[in-house]
């Protein structure tokens, strides 16, 4: 069960022919891929495209109406590997996972699938996690285009677009033998518009169809000689083809008017930012009219000569607008109009920043730029000569706190890493490597665990070096979808055959829980179409990790301390793995609140825990917050002159995992955490002896404060 | 050259004027996604073209995030909008924290010429902020006196708070304070119309639409609260301590003598007579104004009584120490079971279970002894291990039952013998250790005496905790000689305190301790 759901979103697929579509790129994308007839559909999620696997997910009764078979791939790898489906039959596929660190993975199946070439539309749907709001390392998906020769597809940001570039893609791809990636940024992802929907297509042949007709030839498979043919055909037949398609079928476009002294070349998905600069200038209008030639490359690779040749023609100056780097596009074309011999002047990375996102400010300081090298009479005014003094705003940069992600309120992983804190507190500081996944968080403060991450799964494997021990052993995080994505092979198996003597934590919280709650393999919910319920320790064991340990509630942090403790100072010297396991707490919220709520309702005897703190016993030394930084646990200033710290509180949004007063138990912390459960619809013995109690108690309390001196205020 | 004068001066071109441009800065998690659905359908129900983005992703996790809406009137054929917000060119910003606000104004989201902030000055405070030793949370001072000059329109007051008394949450009060400020060319039903249409939890997202409806539309911003510990005056008088007429009379004659305190020194002193008296016993209090008054007699006038002002407040914390009589006796008493019960807020019905969360250690248990027995005790190694095996675990005590509350109630009764303790003469000591200190000082350096009773700020928490901050309180007084006859000294003493307090290991108090050894070792010719 995926974080968000799509049910009813779903219902928007079923659109046909004349209706509209309103709603997120990624959700038009799927309904592009079923009016295309797209045959297979699969991928790996990860933001900006999570919520594209999640819709497939939810559309499965959809999916098996048209016949288009979906699979939740197992990693990115697993993803493209399955467009081999289309490498002998005339099926459309697409797949789609996260752009750069997903195409990594997967690069080894696109450069052998990019070989081979195929039959079927093969489409890649990357999201190019670049920029604000990225999670990963800020590098370009375009060179694996250039490497492999598949072609890159960029569509300008809107829903009608993104839909239309679905279908090219699918037609260059079979026009061209060649697969062909769709790159989609994270705001384009979740970019909201409409479009014209037309019917969903069945496939001409379905998956299940082609199995009763089985195809191969040996000359599509990646061996000597044919590997050095299709080497030859990619630059032979395949190239011109793609140029021809591109051409004939106009994929590129031009905006603004024929004749110009200078021009801007922008990649599809730089055209919002490239016309709101030009807007702003005021040499373009709402509607995008522009009084400068704009030659969208909706096609980034290959770059079509003959159209940038001829979008050169009368221009002294061109502008090349291509976010990330290195600036390929920019080299590429520099070379091309040095070849022929062209006077033109190519700009680019002379005027915008080498590196990072083209933010709207530097779209807007690039262009003007840009002008006034090479246009100046056509700037207004303003941009000549920007006198305006800006306002004199403070400075809050020493003010505003950073705020990077951190572990949710009532996170499980939260005790794990407390009590990784508490037992180097007594063992001292260990070689701690991270992995991919909500895990890795305990890197930045209050935990600071973990120092590095290689790639997902690959958190044992980067602590391999060290696998021979020492003094203090090496520990590893791993969560549990890293575990199944690569890690029982990279990782555990790397360990066992190497006889590591090191220690490796596996996170496991039910769910890839960083990337929206997707279900996997040790998922513990029944899934109608999903094998899930497959332990982790079964896994380890059965590799042959002969040292396992399994936790079932990570927030007995004690355990935790204890079990990392004995992992760490143990004789064994063969490879430790302990598996911490407890559901992650916003798909549990997710999941319990409203069978909780409708308990309530129906007069079943119902625990609400929350905790607190009294503030008179804290002393505000922030000790817990040290070894928490749970959202829900925050400080407070209290009005008493004598207090000079904000004392520690705990508001409504507390779940009450527990984890405070097991922390304050575990490390010795303080008295002052309580955890108060409201019993609903309590028995008729439970209300009566409670009544009691409180009988008796409130008899001792008014005793013993009638003998003394009471404030109120 | 280019004669620019004879140039077109164009400008942005008119329509683009008509684009409306609103983002949205939150912390994941508080619903922003939410609140942009919103106001994007009510934009289109309207009949206006409208774009609205975001970067979810990671950020969701408790982090920033910012959503982005641009809209404009249909006019004929499709507008281009942008996908991300531009510094300078933003009609509408909605910080939904205050130091969101805080980011959009650094970020130059937020300009005087044209944006519309509306902002929440509640906190959702940073782990930075919360995980120092002393005071990290930063001021919203600075961001409001940023606000007031950066922006063109400014509504902000406590949504958060507007939406929790209404049963909702922020978004639904951010919607409303949104379309009360009338920065949106949309009539209120339309709002309205598109938290019905979402669907969920409509009933209480529309009172806390409406209250912030009306807060906005009003203009009401909420008066900047008065920064902490400047205006006594308004603090309410202390209402006299009910009980029985002979202690009631003897906390007469103490507070009398209180009055008769130099002025800066009384508010002080009648907060940390109260503490300790609620600690021990009217006696006790008798001897907190003892100490209080060796100190008056070393202080005057000519130094505005700052010295004895500090002493009040850090003598009486010293003197209601944490110990365990303490903690029994605090979470056994009436009214923390009434506050319990008002921060909870159970149901009619239900039934109330609190769990505390004690761990005694042996040092706990010898502190209890007398204070001769405890010591021996304490200095003899296994036996204190052998205590450590019976007491040293996690005690979950449950107050609401008779059993459990009787356990700690007995132990919070033992006040009386509280003054024959071990840990009571270690506190003693500990205590007159420094305020021998103080007396030694003041005649000097007076205000190397009022650093060195601020430093006692830095004895806190229980065990480890505590037994770091008296270490770093102990690394702060061994520079003292190092400082010696120094005119900066006070200043030093000052900035190794707040150094100790930026950390937990102080490892900031090192660092400034090595720059005092090594002037030190300069000035000193041996």
């Amino acid at each position: 069960m995926a974080e968000r759901s799509f049910k009813k979103e779903v219902e928007h697929l079923r659109k046909g022919t004349g209706d509209v579509f309103t709603g997120e790129g990624i959700l038009a994308i799927t309904k592009a891929l079923l009016e295309n007839g797209v045959g297979y559909v699969g991928g790996y999620q990860g933001a900006p495209i999570s919520h594209l696997m999640d819709v497939l997910s939810d559309a499965q009764e959809l999916l098996e109406e048209l016949d288009v078979r979906f699979e939740a791939n197992a990693s990115e790898a697993a993803a493209a590997a399955m467009l081999a489906a289309s490498v002998h039959y005339p099926i459309r596929g697409a797949v789609t996972f996260k752009g750069a660190v997903g195409v990594n993975v997967a690069s080894d199946a696109l450069a052998n699938l990019s070989s081979s070439g195929v039959t079927g539309g093969a489409l890649v749907i990357v999201g190019e996690d670049y920029g604000e709001g990225s999670s990963i390392m800020q590098e370009r998906t375009h060179p694996f285009a250039m490497k492999s020769q598949f072609w890159l597809l960029d569509p300008r940001p809107n829903l009608p677009s993104i839909v239309k570039a679905v279908g090219d893609g699918f037609e260059l791809s079979e026009a061209t033998n060649t697969p062909v990636m769709m790159m989609v940024r994270i705001r384009a992802c979740h970019v909201t518009g409409s479009f014209e929907t037309c019917d969903n297509q069945k496939p001409a042949l379905s998956v299940r169809q082609a199995l009763s007709d089985p195809q191969k030839d040996f000359q599509r498979v990646v061996l000597p000689p044919w590997s050095f043919v299709h080497e030859q055909d990619k630059v032979n037949n395949r190239w011109p083809a793609a140029e021809t398609y591109i051409l004939d079928n106009q994929l590129n476009e031009f905006f603004g008017p024929g004749d110009s002294e200078v021009g801007i070349v922008c990649q599809g998905g730089m055209y919002n930012g490239v016309i709101r600069a030009l807007q702003r200038l005021g040499l373009a209008d709402m509607y995008g009219n522009s009084q400068v030639p704009v030659y969208v490359l909706n096609v980034t690779y290959p770059i079509v000569e003959t159209e940038f040749l001829r979008f050169c023609e009368g221009k002294s100056s061109v502008l090349i607008v291509e976010e990330g780097q290195p600036e390929l596009i920019e080299q590429s074309v520099s070379a091309m109009a040095y070849r022929n011999g062209l006077t033109v002047k190519i700009h680019g990375k002379d005027v915008f920043p080498k590196a990072g996102e083209l933010q709207g400010h530097i779209m807007l300081d690039a262009v003007t730029a840009f002008f006034r090298k090479a246009a100046p009479q056509m700037l207004p005014g303003q941009g000549r000569a920007p006198n305006t003094p800006k306002p004199d705003i403070p400075d809050l940069s020493k003010t505003v706190p950073v705020r990077p992600p951190s572990f949710c309120t009532g996170c499980p992983e939260r005790p794990i890493f407390a009590g990784i804190k508490l037992a180097q507190a007594e063992l001292g500081e260990h070689q701690i490597a991270g992995d991919i996944g909500c895990h890795l968080f305990a890197s930045l403060p209050p935990f600071e665990v973990g120092g590095a991450t290689m790639g997902y799964g690959l958190g044992p494997a980067s602590n391999a070096a060290f696998d021979a021990g020492g003094e203090k052993r090496a520990i590893s995080i791993l969560g549990d979808g890293g575990f199944w994505h690569n890690g029982l092979s990279s990782s555990i198996g790397n360990m066992v055959y190497n006889k590591s003597d090191s220690v490796a934590v596996i996170v496991d919280n039910y769910y890839s829980a960083a990337t929206g709650g997707q279900d996997v393999l040790s998922s513990r919910a029944a899934n109608p179409t999903k094998q899930t319920n497959n332990p982790i320790t079964d896994a380890v064991k059965g590799i042959g990790v002969n040292w396992v340990r399994q936790i079932d509630r990570t927030y007995d942090v004690a355990k935790v301390r204890d079990v990392m403790k004995e992992a760490l100072t143990t004789d064994y010297d063969g490879p430790k793995v302990i598996v911490m396991s407890s559901e992650c707490m916003l798909n549990r919220q997710r999941r319990e609140k409203p069978i909780r709520n409708q308990a309530i309702r129906d007069g079943a005897r119902t625990e609400v825990p929350r905790f607190g703190v009294d503030e008179d016993v804290c002393t505000g030394d922030h000790a817990c917050m040290r070894l928490s930084g749970c959202p829900s646990l925050s400080v407070n200033q209290l009005d008493d002159p004598l207090r000079d710290d904000p004392v520690a509180s705990i508001d409504q949004t507390c779940v009450g995992c527990g984890n405070c007063g097991e922390v304050a138990d575990a490390a010795i912390l303080c008295p002052s955490f309580y955890r108060a459960d409201v019993v609903h619809n309590p028995g008729g013995f439970e209300s009566w002896l409670a009544r009691h109690r409180a009988g008796v108690i409130g008899w001792f309390q008014k005793r013993r404060s009638a003998k003394r001196l009471e404030f109120t205020t | 050259m280019n004669d620019m004068s004879q140039l077109p001066d164009a400008g942005p071109d008119q329509t683009v004027g008509e684009i409306i441009k609103l983002a949205v800065l939150a912390v994941g998690g508080q619903g922003g996604g939410v609140l942009g659905n919103w106001i994007e359908a009510t934009a289109r129900a309207q009949g206006w073209a409208c774009q609205a983005t975001s970067v979810a992703g990671v950020a969701q996790r408790t982090g920033s995030t910012i959503y982005y809406i641009e809209m404009a009137p249909k006019t004929g054929g499709d507008p281009v909008f942008s996908l991300m917000p531009t510094a300078g060119d933003l009609d509408i910003v909605i910080g939904a924290e205050l130091m969101e606000a805080g980011r959009a104004i650094m970020r130059g989201f937020v300009t005087p010429d044209r944006t519309t902030l509306i902002a929440s000055s509640h906190r959702v405070l940073s782990i930075a902020e919360k995980m120092v030793p002393g005071d990290g949370v930063v001021s919203p001072e600075e961001v409001r006196a940023a606000a007031e000059i950066a922006t063109h329109q400014l509504f902000i007051t406590d949504l958060d708070q507007v939406a929790t008394e209404n049963g909702s949450v922020i978004s639904a009060s951010l919607f409303g304070a949104l379309a009360g400020s009338g920065a949106l060319p949309f009539p209120r039903d339309a709002f309205e119309a598109a938290i019905r249409t979402g669907g969920r939890g409509v009933e209480p997202s529309l009172q806390a639409f409406s209250a912030a409806y009306d807060l906005a539309s009003d203009g009401a911003n909420e008066p900047a609260a008065a920064p902490a510990n400047q205006a006594p005056d308004n603090r309410p008088v202390p209402v006299a301590p009910r009980g029985p007429a002979d202690l009631r009379a003897a906390w007469n004659a103490l507070s009398r003598r209180v009055d008769a305190f130099p002025e800066p020194v009384k508010e002080m002193a009648r907060a940390g007579l109260k503490k300790t008296v609620d600690f021990q016993s009217a006696d006790y209090g008798g001897q907190y104004l003892n100490r209080l008054d060796g100190i008056l007699a070393r202080d005057s006038a000519e130094n505005d009584w700052s010295l004895s002002r500090e002493a009040a407040k850090y003598i009486a914390n010293a003197m209601a120490y944490d110990d365990v009589i303490r903690v029994a006796d605090l979470k056994t008493r009436g009214s923390r079971a009434a506050r319990v019960t008002a921060e909870v807020k159970p149901a009619g019905g239900t039934v109330l279970h609190v769990t505390e969360f004690m761990h005694p250690r042996a040092e706990e248990i010898v502190g209890l002894l007398p204070a001769k027995t405890g010591a021996r005790w304490q200095a003899n190694f296994s036996r204190m291990k052998t205590l450590d095996r019976l007491f040293n675990r996690g005690r979950r005590v449950r107050t609401d039952s008779v059993l459990g509350f009787m356990v700690l109630f007995l132990l919070g009764g033992l006040r009386g013998w509280r003054l024959k303790t071990l840990r009571h003469a270690q506190e003693v000591a500990h205590l007159e250790t420094w305020l021998e200190r103080v007396a030694d000082t003041v005649g000097r350096d007076y205000a190397l005496a009022v650093e060195i009773v601020r430093c006692r700020r830095l004895i806190k928490g229980y065990s480890d905790t505590h037994a770091r901050g008296n270490s770093k309180y102990d690394r702060v007084m061994n520079a003292l000689p190092l400082l010696a006859g120094r005119n900066d000294a006070a200043d030093w003493i000052r900035r190794l305190r707040e150094a100790a307090l930026q950390d937990e290991k102080g490892e900031a108090l090192d660092g400034a301790l090595q720059t005092i050894a090594s002037f030190a070792d300069e000035t000193d010719p041996t």
